[in-house]
């Protein structure tokens, strides 16, 4: 059974008079433990096809099987529950919440899932660790630089122990050698079993992926194993 | 999420903008200052209103002639048109009634008080020995009316009348001319201070009779029954009336009033004046409340980005809005609070300021502002609760 399954998905966005397809009957299986990357142009539907496989956009026809379970039915709620258990984001621009810690922002998926605030520490503090984060535990966003803010945000998004993790252009807002170890991290986390799927319009990042999927005009033109 | 955890996220959160927090919690604290202190005002007036009255005796009876409440159609009112006057004689009859305890009949007129040429207004009062207990009024110097001589032309003179007169020539044993008669002066009352109507301070009393000359009349203006006590007021009533209606051929035509009944009155009056103003306070509480709500609609413009980042990461819309709403909540806890603490100080200075007036707001006052504050704030943030837990994740995210 595939980790995730599309079939016939559509996604229209109508802006005035226009009609654009983000979209179009679209249909992708990926198993679990691939290594994906997701690439074309902007306003190729890349972005969308994100925010359709992490439950924070529905199609407007088709339907989306995550672990075999029929995802685009449920309610908004219980999307919620499903991106805190199964899925982990990490964005470009990090999106950490800048009043908190780097301690209490990796925290945060526990919190929002109800985690006893004994066994939450317990779990922040072996992340910090793994990320090379110890020493910066109690930092601000303000206070971290670039790479280390990119690295609580992926410590945030495997924190539930997620099967999936989408990032978005994650390097995007990083310098090359800090975004190169960025890519080492997530890659050793997929080397670990996760699922991870990377949207990108860098080809040198594109091509460190087993399989590459490029978009056009809301259509998958290629899909190839590399 | 835990309810502990939505506490404390929220209290970061309102934390995160001091400035933006510290205005809010100021207009929900001026709010609810503004219930405290303007309750405490009137309530206060009551209170001293109440407090005066209750100087004055609190078991009294306060006979007056005539029928003031209307009954309908009477036929004995349509033969005798004319109340009788109440007389020395009536008052007399009271002192028989067993629930009473002092009777003192009151007769009322001004005239012009001359003094070794100076001369003055005074408000003349002809009464009885036991008046002066009755009002529970204190003598200066000299004594009261005698008991034993009915007729007898002497005065008793209010502190303001002695010092303006008399000066400081001893005023005991003067003759003082009232009108066309000679009194000669055996007491000064002691000072009395600010009393409700007349002021016993200007006053010259008489002996009743004395009076009645005077003023070429045999009426009276009250009669003034004091209770044995205050749970005997009503049968004193009760026997009052009885009497007077046998002595008057049957007829009642006289009002009877209580004591306790005119304080009634005004306490009616004056809470409900407290009511009002407590309810003109409590518009600027709401004024608060619309605040309340244009800060956090802006703190969720604001927040937007960390809205669309938390349902990323899983949070129910439910969980949002918590949060937001307990965000609300304890900003205008917190204004309740400094608003208690603002309006206790600002009822403290006004009772410094104005000693007689006893500014202490009522607990019912201080417990609704701080419940209408904790309501507002809550009853507004809802909206934009509601706001934040209805925004689009995609859309949220893609807010810098």
């Amino acid at each position: 059974m595939p980790l995730i399954e599309l079939s016939g998905i559509e996604r229209v966005f109508r802006l005035g008079d226009s009609v654009v397809h983000a979209l179009a009957n679209l249909d992708l299986s990926i198993e679990a433990g691939e290594y994906v990357a997701v690439m074309g142009a902007s306003g190729s539907g890349k972005s969308t096809l994100l925010n359709l496989l992490g439950l924070l956009d529905r199609p407007d026809a088709g339907r989306y099987r995550l672990e075999g379970r029929d995802v685009t039915t449920l309610t908004a709620d219980e999307q919620a529950r499903v991106r805190r258990e199964k899925i982990g984001f990490v964005f470009q621009s990090f999106h950490l919440v800048p009043r908190l810690t780097a301690a209490e922002n990796i925290a945060l998926p526990l919190m929002l899932a109800g985690v006893p605030p004994s066994e939450r520490a317990k779990r922040v503090e072996k992340a910090l660790a793994d990320f090379g984060l110890a020493q910066r535990a109690d930092h601000r966003p303000d206070q971290l630089s670039g790479g280390q803010r990119q690295r609580v945000a992926i410590a945030r998004a495997t924190i539930m122990r997620p099967a999936l993790i989408l990032a978005d252009e994650p390097t995007g807002n990083l310098d090359r050698a800090t975004g190169e170890e960025v890519v080492h991290l997530l890659e050793s986390l997929n080397a670990g079993g996760v699922t991870l799927i990377l949207v990108t319009h860098d080809a040198s990042l594109g091509s460190r992926a087993r399989r590459r999927i490029v978009m056009q005009d809301g259509r998958k033109i290629i899909d190839e194993a590399l | 999420m835990k309810p502990s955890d939505t506490l404390r996220f929220a209290t970061r959160a309102a934390l995160g903008t001091p400035l933006r927090a510290a205005l809010m919690v100021l207009a929900m604290a001026i709010g609810v200052a503004a219930v405290v202190v303007l309750t405490a005002l009137g309530d206060g007036a009551r209170r001293y209103v109440v407090n005066e009255f209750a100087s004055l005796g609190s078991s009294l009876v306060i006979v007056l002639p005539g029928r003031s409440e209307t009954g309908g159609f009477n036929p004995v009112n349509a033969i005798t048109s004319t109340p009788r006057d109440l007389t020395v004689d009536d008052a007399q009859a009271l002192t028989r009634a067993p629930a009473v305890q002092r009777v003192a009949p009151i007769a009322v007129g001004t005239s012009e008080a001359v003094w070794n040429g100076k001369l003055r207004d005074v408000t003349l009062v002809g009464t009885t020995a036991d008046y002066l207990e009755l009002r529970r009024m204190e003598l200066a110097q000299g004594r009261f009316l005698p008991r034993e001589e009915p007729n007898a032309a002497v005065a008793v003179i209010g502190a303001k009348i002695q010092s303006e007169l008399f000066g400081a020539t001893p005023a005991l044993g003067q003759v003082l001319r009232i009108g066309d008669r000679r009194v000669r002066v055996i007491g000064v009352l002691a000072q009395s201070g600010q009393g409700l109507g007349m002021n016993a301070d200007e006053v010259v009393i008489l002996p009743v009779a004395v009076a009645q000359a005077m003023f070429n009349s045999n009426t009276l203006f009250r009669i003034l029954v004091e209770a044995k006590e205050r749970s005997l007021i009503e049968p004193a009533k009760a026997q009052t009336l009885a009497i007077l209606k046998a002595r008057h051929d049957g007829e009642e035509d006289v009002t009877v009033i209580t004591q306790d009944a005119v304080l009634a009155t005004f306490d009616r009056i004056l809470s409900t004046l407290t009511y009002g103003v407590a309810g003109i306070a409590a518009i600027s509480l709401s004024v608060a409340g619309i605040l309340v709500m244009n800060v956090m609609l802006v703190a969720v413009t604001q927040r937007t980005a960390e809205i669309g980042l938390m349902k990323a990461l899983g949070a129910e819309g439910r969980m949002i809005r918590n949060a937001f709403l307990t965000e609300a909540a304890l900003l205008s806890a917190a204004g309740a609070v400094a608003g208690f603490l603002l309006g206790q100080a600002g009822a403290f200075v006004l009772r410094t300021a104005v000693k007689v007036l006893p500014a202490y707001p009522p607990d019912w006052a201080v417990i609704a502002a701080l419940a209408t504050a904790l309501a507002t704030g809550l009853v507004f943030g809802v909206m934009p609760a509601n706001r934040a837990a209805r925004l689009d994740p995609v859309d949220a995210l893609a807010k810098r």
